[in-house]
């Protein structure tokens, strides 16, 4: 790949991003590896103790700094253009780690386990108080998919335009079809403002 | 006893060089838009290295393609808010270079293209 531009300097990509959200254990990593073209990278952020509100650190007490680790993969899109997928942080108390990832995000993949639903209502939450356009996307572990899409609509009182799909994390082709039924809802959006 | 001197040095000790002592006690960088995504790559015209620590070579080394900060942090293993400093040193001396935009939401014609790439994956 050579990145010059037509005057003959070197040039650098344009970067976007799509955050994948959602409780822990839902499959946000495998999700971003199942799609990456290269294996998922972890990255960590430092956080001093002045960052924090000193309730949220229950259990690591005595530690001065801790560490907020993010998985993200790449996939090279073109010469011009490299999409980014960020895996957010399990731990809810990393909020400030949203507002950064979600900046300028194309949008969001909210992955649910219906065994707990409840652990997706955060990240829905997030994105819809900042008008961020999501996805749902119910990761089937196991093939095993206990709920209709209606019924996981309901349970999460999500609104009609709200695309909900069911997908397998692990796979590449269902994870892809995720992506694009994400970007299709971004580009709704924006033709809808 | 132990006659090792490395005795008290095992891998719950952390890092054997603290992190903020790679920046030189630094906190914030210089160049403040520096977001994970922000792309940065050696430039055409970098200088003399010889001045320069072992942190900037390697990623010298690594950005003779375009790579993301997320990126330079994760392979050099150490935390953002280091490679941020670390590639601000570098801005300043004029030896890389960075896409120089914030985060921004993507238009209708980038959407397309990154539409048109994941399905092509």
């Amino acid at each position: 790949m050579v990145f010059v531009g037509s005057d003959g300097q070197l040039t650098v990509p344009t970067a976007v991003k799509i955050v994948i959200a959602g409780g822990f254990g839902t499959g946000k990593t495998t999700m971003v590896g199942s799609v990456s073209e290269i294996p998922p990278l972890k990255t960590e952020e430092l956080l001093t103790e002045a960052g924090v509100h000193v309730d949220d650190l229950a259990g690591i007490e005595g530690k001065d700094t801790t560490t907020v680790a993010l998985d993200f993969g790449r996939i090279t899109i073109n010469t011009k253009v490299v999409l980014y997928l960020f895996g957010t942080p399990g731990q809810n108390r990393f909020w400030f780690m949203w507002d950064e990832l979600a900046t300028g995000a194309i949008g969001a993949v909210v992955l649910v386990d219906t065994r707990r639903l409840d652990s997706s209502f955060p990240s829905i939450d997030f994105f819809e108080h900042r008008g961020i356009p999501f996805v749902v996307a119910v990761n089937c572990f196991d093939g095993a998919q206990l709920y209709t899409v209606d019924e996981v609509r309901h349970a999460l009182d999500l609104d009609e335009a709200i695309p909900v799909v069911l997908c397998d994390a692990r796979d590449r082709e269902s994870s892809k079809t995720v992506l694009v039924g994400l970007i299709e809802h971004s580009m709704n959006r924006l033709a809808a403002v | 006893m132990t006659a090792r001197e490395d005795w008290w040095y095992d891998e719950a000790a952390g890092p054997l060089v603290r992190p903020y002592a790679m920046v030189r006690g630094r906190t914030r960088p210089n160049a403040p838009d520096l977001h994970l995504v922000t792309q940065v790559r050696v430039s055409a015209f970098a200088s003399d290295q010889t001045s320069l620590t072992v942190e900037h070579r390697e990623i010298m080394a690594l950005c003779t393609r375009p790579l993301s900060v997320a990126e330079v942090a994760a392979y050099l293993d150490v935390p953002l808010i280091v490679v941020k400093i670390l590639l601000s040193d570098l801005i300043e001396r004029g030896d890389v270079i960075v896409q120089n935009s914030s985060p921004q939401i993507p238009d209708r014609d980038l959407l397309q293209a990154v539409l048109d790439g994941v399905r092509g994956i």
